[in-house]
């Protein structure tokens, strides 16, 4: 074990000072005028050809192998390679920008993401270990028995994990046309590629070395930028250290500005515009009319006067720009109404926790935190894709240890991800916000162009207002390099990061979802005699299947598939985690119990996902089902209920019904290593 | 070792070791604007908690639940594999 253990590391120190060279070299080659567009093709080429090799090296044609690695990696490397599966493109590129737009309300991620595993580690990885199969699904077929709850366990496996794999596609596709100005489309089957090179060849083998190597880049890039910036600051390069000082200064700063008239006024008429927005659309249809009315008149009454040409088909735009219907004009108004109505909010202290007006608010927040907390902390010990990689180790201790590995390489992501917020809040205050608008840097207007920066000047002052400025969450991550003013190689760095990140996420999502198909569907329940060569095959063909559909809808764009991610831990959880913690921490639990626990737990968060966020299915006539949240509880957090209500249903039933099984006793005493007991 | 020992031990560390995160997660968090008047390196203790604090324990608390199943394990005689 130590000599190969060594040759590892090994490997992956050489792996690592051949990445850093590539990187100085591309740094020295900038300097002399390599182009942006060059750096940024080199590292995509790079970095690709890195994993293919890797892929290409760990092909294999062995069952265990495929799905588990062989259950041969050292809890160091399962670590790293749980790391880069754990941390997504949502985590690399829109977790600093969440904390920077929430301050002290965002961190419930933090908590939520790294919290799990404490689930992780005591309540779980050990024994799926000790147990010892394939998937998740066989866990809970093996305690249970049979195959329905088998089939349940497989359909939330994909319900949870499909949107999920998606959405780092998806995030392929932005990385790679924001980065290497390639089309969007084709920017999606470039990831697609990506992720093939990695599992399908080599399966879970492959995807852990690669996803080890991933980790390596995804943390470099992550942490570079932001040191860069702790020492142009602070005059320290380690930014987790610092950040409390510059809190502080952010927090003076934000005293003035919050005080500031100018401020004031620039809130003050979004508040009027959001008050417009509400009035018109109370007065809908009559409103619509109006305005359409109101518009006709005007551009009648320039033709007749002499008016230019220009203010006429200005007007004319903006009537063909009305909404045709009242429905869409609700529905456009309402989005603008809120638009302003945010910007119009007082504003927050980065750091303040649970800030409101009155103790209801207030209680709200701090509710809303909480319950997000829940919901994270317990989708992340129940989503299937990092549970799969605790089969992966050669040992039940192995397996404990690697948690421990797993949450210490995540450490490392998520305490910077809170001081890049800061720091870039920072930069923000003290060279965006109270300059005149025609002198801000040119990275504004870049980053305006497509969409990520917003800047309209309401109060007329030819000053950039806080409030005037909205940026898109994923934009921090993503043009830090440009705000701090660093070579275009740090940005090609962030992105090849971002790529590693997403890329990482989606191998093992995918090959969780190939699992669930192959092994457990087709293996255990349709052909149980199939050869092992014959389900390789399989296995192989519906990874192809799978990644093609899931790269297709991605290259549609969906807009929802983003919030869509959020929901994933609240489902995971609902449907996973009641039934796997009592499948080994009480015997009593049984087959119809567990069974009635996820489809509740399941149901129910669906269910107020549904009614509180879309209340309709056109497509369905389903229409008016919109409901008030319960205690406020936004949807993000919908798992509060269904794990709650898994957990009664599952206590609930197995109590109505007969004790399990002898097979089922047996198998609780092998996890727990108690003596069994025997009937006579 | 009398039998069920093993496990009797590694359910006791198993709840205990839950109880304090718990704690830390949900107890502590709940009253993050109260800790925030409190200033810690710099930070406010509210903030500190959730930003880094917390993750410290939460690795903490997973090393000692390693260490200490070693040595139950050692101690019932189980050897996994």
């Amino acid at each position: 074990m130590l000599p190969s253990l060594t040759r590892l590391q090994r490997y992956y120190l050489l792996y690592t000072g051949g990445f850093l060279a590539f990187v100085g070299a591309l740094a020295v080659l900038e300097r002399h005028g390599m182009p942006p567009r060059w750096i940024g093709y080199s590292f995509l080429v790079f970095t690709i050809l890195m994993y293919a090799a890797i892929g290409i090296m760990s092909r294999t044609s062995d069952v265990t192998e495929f799905y588990v690695a062989g259950r041969r990696v050292p809890a160091f490397f399962n670590g790293m390679a749980t790391g880069a599966d754990w941390m997504s493109a949502a985590s690399f590129i829109g977790l600093a920008g969440t904390l920077y737009l929430s301050g002290y309300q965002g961190l419930a991620f933090v908590l939520g993401w790294t919290g799990g595993f404490v689930l992780v580690a005591l309540l779980l990885a050990p024994y799926l270990r000790r147990f010892g199969e394939y998937t998740i699904p066989d866990f809970l077929s093996a305690r249970y028995g049979g195959n329905l709850i088998r089939l349940v366990a497989v359909a939330a496996t994909i319900l949870a994990s499909f949107v999920y794999v998606v959405a780092q596609i998806y995030g392929v596709g932005v990385i790679t046309s924001r980065f290497v100005s390639l089309q969007f489309e084709i920017g999606v089957f470039v990831g697609l590629a990506g992720i093939l090179v990695c599992s399908f060849l080599g399966g879970m083998r492959a995807v852990t070395w690669t996803q080890v190597a991933q980790y390596v880049i995804l943390i470099f890039a992550y942490v570079t930028p932001v040191a860069i910036l702790s020492w142009s600051v602070t005059g320290n390069p380690v930014p987790q250290l610092v950040y409390g000082q510059v809190l502080q200064e952010v927090r003076q700063r934000e005293e003035q500005l919050f005080a500031s008239p100018a401020e004031a006024s620039a809130r003050h008429l979004y508040r009027e515009r959001a008050d417009d927005y509400r009035r018109r659309i109370n007065e809908l249809p009559d409103s619509l009319h109006k305005e359409r009315e109101n518009l006709t008149a005007k551009i009648n009454e320039l033709k007749a006067g002499d008016a230019p040409m220009r203010e006429i088909v200005g007007l004319e735009r903006q009537r063909h720009d009305l909404p045709p219907d009242p429905q869409q004009a609700r529905q456009r108004w309402e989005t603008a109404m809120l638009a302003a109505a945010e910007r119009a909010a007082p504003p927050v202290h980065h750091a303040d926790a649970f800030p409101g007006d009155d103790a209801e608010s207030r209680w709200k927040l701090r509710i809303n935190f909480l319950a997000l907390v829940f919901c994270l902390t317990v989708g992340t010990a129940a989503l299937p894709h990092l549970l799969m990689r605790f089969y992966t180790t050669p040992t039940v201790r192995a397996a404990r240890e690697s948690v421990f590995w797993s949450l210490v390489f995540i450490l490392l992501l998520y305490i910077t991800a809170p001081a890049y917020a800061v720091f870039a809040k920072y930069e923000v205050f003290t060279h965006l916000v109270d300059i005149p608008i025609a002198k801000l840097p040119g990275w504004v207007a870049a980053w305006s162009k497509v969409g990520m920066i917003g800047i309209e000047d309401i109060n007329r002052d030819g000053i950039l207002q806080l409030a005037e400025l909205t940026l898109n969450p994923d934009v921090i991550v993503l043009a830090t390099p440009e705000i701090a003013g660093m070579p275009y190689v740090v940005s090609g760095l962030v992105a090849a990061g971002a790529l590693a990140a997403a890329l990482s996420t989606a191998d093992g999502l995918l090959l969780t979802i190939t699992s669930a198909l192959s092994h457990d569907v087709y293996y255990r329940i349709m052909r149980p005699q199939s050869s092992t060569q014959l389900r390789l095959v399989i296995s192989k063909s519906l990874l192809l299947v799978v990644a093609v559909l899931a790269a297709t809808v991605a290259a549609q764009k969906p807009g929802t598939i983003l919030a869509m991610v959020a929901w994933a831990f609240s489902i995971a959880g609902s449907a996973f985690f009641p039934a796997l913690v009592l499948g080994i921490f009480w015997r009593r639990a049984t087959r119809a119990g567990a069974l009635a626990g996820m489809l509740v737990g399941v149901s129910l968060t669906l269910y107020y996902i549904f009614r509180v966020e879309f209340g309709s299915i056109p497509w369905l006539g389903l229409d008016g089902l919109h409901m008030a949240p319960w205690f406020g509880v936004q949807s993000i957090a919908a798992g509060v209920f269904g794990i709650a209500a898994g957990f009664v249903a599952i206590v609930t039933v197995s109590l109505l019904t007969r004790a399990p099984p002898q097979e089922s006793e047996r198998f609780v005493a092998d996890l727990r290593h108690t003596p069994r007991r025997e009937e006579p | 070792m009398p039998a069920g020992a093993y496990w009797r031990k590694t359910r006791r560390l198993t709840f205990g070791l839950l109880a304090v995160w718990v704690l830390v997660t949900f107890v502590l968090s709940g009253f993050a604007a109260e800790l925030n008047s409190v200033d810690f390196l710099g930070f406010p203790l509210g903030f500190y908690m959730a930003a880094q604090g917390s993750l410290f324990i939460y690795l903490a608390l997973i090393w000692y639940y390693n260490r200490r199943m070693r040595k139950v394990e050692e101690e019932c005689g189980i050897d996994d594999e």
